[in-house]
């Protein structure tokens, strides 16, 4: 199988029909135990087709998610540096539908009523559930970079969140003047895809090397340090020299504002002209979280050993919104974390084993053609929340073809999760 | 032996090396990557790969005891046989020969590495088929005297195919992998005999219990 476009956006016909009859109504609705799952990326839509397949009609599921295409975060970085067709990061629901028999109601939900055991919709309604998956991802903070706000994100694009960001934030790097600025101001930890901002400076950065090579990249980042340092200023050493600067908290970094009008940042008191600035402000759990009220300052703490609330044990909270101990914020553990709760959703609701939690991430980064780096680790259950049993990290110094080796297999990680959760 | 050795003589000619030991060294070191997976020689068995003692001259897809993908037992079926260039044909790019190979292998570029190789292979497992049983490795034989929990497998497996459900270039596809194979593979991740980050650190908390579910689960898969 080659690159599989027959779960991409060609199926618009089977979103249409989605949208003329969302529910299907069965004789033995009332028997049916309902799973309701809200938020259809990487954890959520996992959760959805593992429980739908898994029980094999026994279990009613219903996918709860606003866009009628999915456009993933992962990988939206390559799209950035060229590698990759906006389209490729496209996904439809329509399999999740017509294969498994999964409710896909396209709209947002507004809240939970936890004693009712219902999940209220924007659209109007409400949906009633046994259990309730909870896989929102992420939101921002108000105010985390003063200056900037939702309204000036037009401007100031964060483009974490895949979608029209993402093209808004490629656009204006492709329209940026002869050697101009491009800044990005990092976020603070904790935050989704921890190598993510900074592999998305090096796409940037092999965008520009090829067509405006003196123009500079600005980081600011509130962090002493980062997710594969190492290996990034390494590679950005090699590649990109004398381009990227990064002020770190040490030289100001922690105290940023910006000016959205006038394209302006503020690093501890000094003002600098940018042509493009990527503004990753501080994030929280999705805001459906907050709504049924599971959360604990900015996230949703859970058990690690099958991903339920700590507050509410029919809840279950999946992937960025969660916090469960030692797991980075990503697709891939969003899709790991997904399975362990669909095994421990289908033991109680059925007559289905119930196995230990394992759970296991494994993030790939670009820095240039051919030159893929990786960091992954397992994890198991405790008490105090998932722990790690293991890891492993690319090293400076591999060879080109092992570096080439890595991103190919990235390739083929994006197709194997992208079926994981679609097909 | 007198045939291969003229091989081999022949080809140090051809290709410039001063002697068939050159050629061997070679062959050797061409075979490495093949070691991965497969064995040749005194005392080869099955592994990931079949063993490869008499593979020149051999049916496809028949060595015994070996299961294959559909493709190969295909080939195998329409009678197509390991000559040397079919042997050929496929080293330069198994997939484009033998579509759905489960071979985790891009090719040899380089002709006369072909030609090196295959020279080496004849040289060292003979050219024609074993006769009688071929002997399962014990360690794998020992993973597989576990009982075949396919569904404990089933939810294992969910840790598999974030990676392994793509196209299979820059990952091997896994489903449909004969136990003994899946087992073996396992078990060389597991002891670093075959090297691969991610694979060595999720192999290395498999049990020979986990393996086993497993490799029952996969050889249920298409």
């Amino acid at each position: 199988m080659g690159f599989s476009r027959r779960n991409f956006l060609g199926s618009a016909a089977a979103v249409t029909g989605l949208l003329a009859a969302p529910m299907i109504v069965r004789a033995d609705e009332h028997a049916r135990p309902k799973v309701v799952v809200v938020g259809g990326g990487a954890g959520g839509a996992t959760a959805a087709r593992y429980i739908a397949r898994d029980s094999a009609g026994a279990v009613d599921v219903t996918l709860i998610e606003p866009t009628r295409a999915y456009y993933t975060c992962f990988f939206s970085n390559l799209y950035l540096g060229g590698f990759r067709t906006y389209e490729s990061l496209g996904h439809s629901y329509g399999t999740l539908a017509s294969s498994y028999g999964i409710n896909v109601v396209h709209d947002w939900a507004t809240g939970v009523d936890r004693d009712a055991k219902t999940v209220a919709l924007a659209g109007g309604g409400s949906v009633p559930y046994d259990r309730l998956v909870l896989s929102p991802g992420i939101d921002f903070i108000e105010d985390s970079v003063p200056g900037w706000s939702q309204a000036a994100q037009n401007a100031m694009p964060h483009a974490y969140k895949a979608g029209s960001q993402t093209q808004l934030l490629r656009a204006q790097l492709e329209a940026m003047p002869e050697g101009g600025t491009y800044c990005m101001v990092a976020p603070p930890n904790p935050y989704r895809c921890p190598p993510g901002p900074y592999e998305r400076v090096s796409m940037a950065a092999h965008y520009l090397k090829a067509n405006n090579p003196t123009a500079k990249i600005l980081i600011v980042d509130p962090k002493p340090s980062f997710s594969k340092q190492g290996l990034f200023e390494d590679g950005w050493a090699r590649h990109y020299p004398g381009m990227i600067e990064r002020i770190g908290p040490d030289f100001g970094g922690d105290n940023v504002s910006v000016n959205p009008e006038e394209m302006t940042v503020d690093i501890d008191g000094v003002v600098e002209n940018v042509d493009v600035c990527n503004v990753i402000p501080a994030q929280r759990a999705g805001s459906i979280a907050f709504a049924a009220g599971i959360t604990e300052d900015n996230w949703a703490p859970v058990s690690a050993y099958d991903m339920s609330s700590r507050m509410d044990e029919n809840i279950h909270v999946l992937g960025d919104s969660a916090a469960q101990g030692a797991m980075p914020k990503s697709g891939f553990s969003a899709n790991s974390q997904a399975k362990v709760a669909a095994n421990a959703i289908l033991a109680a609701l059925t007559d289905s084993r119930a196995f230990p939690a394992r759970f296991a991430n494994t993030c790939w980064s670009l820095i240039a053609t051919d030159d893929g780096v990786k960091v992954g680790a397992t994890y198991e259950a405790s008490d105090e929340g998932i722990v790690s049993t293991g890891s492993f990290i690319s090293e400076v110094g591999e060879t080109d073809e092992l570096r080439a080796e890595t991103y190919r297999e990235s390739i083929d990680w994006y197709d194997a999760i992208a079926t994981d959760m679609f097909s | 032996m007198m045939r291969l050795a003229v091989i081999l003589v022949g080809l140090a000619f051809a290709t410039g090396m001063a002697s068939a030991d050159d050629a061997t060294a070679r062959g050797e070191a061409l075979f490495r990557p093949c070691a991965a997976c497969h064995m040749i020689g005194e005392g080869a068995v099955h592994r990931l790969g079949p063993h490869l003692n008499g593979v020149s001259g051999r049916t496809i897809g028949t060595a015994e005891g070996f299961r294959y993908s559909a493709s190969l037992s295909e080939a195998g079926a329409e009678g197509r046989v390991w000559d040397d260039v079919a042997l050929d044909s496929f080293l330069a790019a198994p997939r484009n020969y033998l579509p759905g190979t489960s071979m985790a292998f891009r090719g040899i570029r380089d002709a006369e590495d072909r030609a090196i190789l295959i020279a080496y292979m004849i040289e060292t497992g003979g050219a024609e088929a074993p006769q009688g049983e071929v002997a399962v490795d014990p360690r794998i034989a020992a993973v597989l005297d576990h009982p075949p929990d396919e569904a404990y497998g089933a939810f294992l497996s969910s840790e598999c195919t974030a990676c392994h459900s793509g196209g299979g270039e820059g990952i091997p596809r896994i489903a449909g992998l004969a136990p003994q194979s899946f087992a073996a593979g396992l078990l060389a991740y597991r002891d670093g005999t075959r090297e691969h980050q991610v694979m060595n650190m999720l192999a290395a908390r498999l049990g020979d219990e986990e393996i086993a579910a497993l490799a029952a689960y996969f050889a249920t898969l298409e």
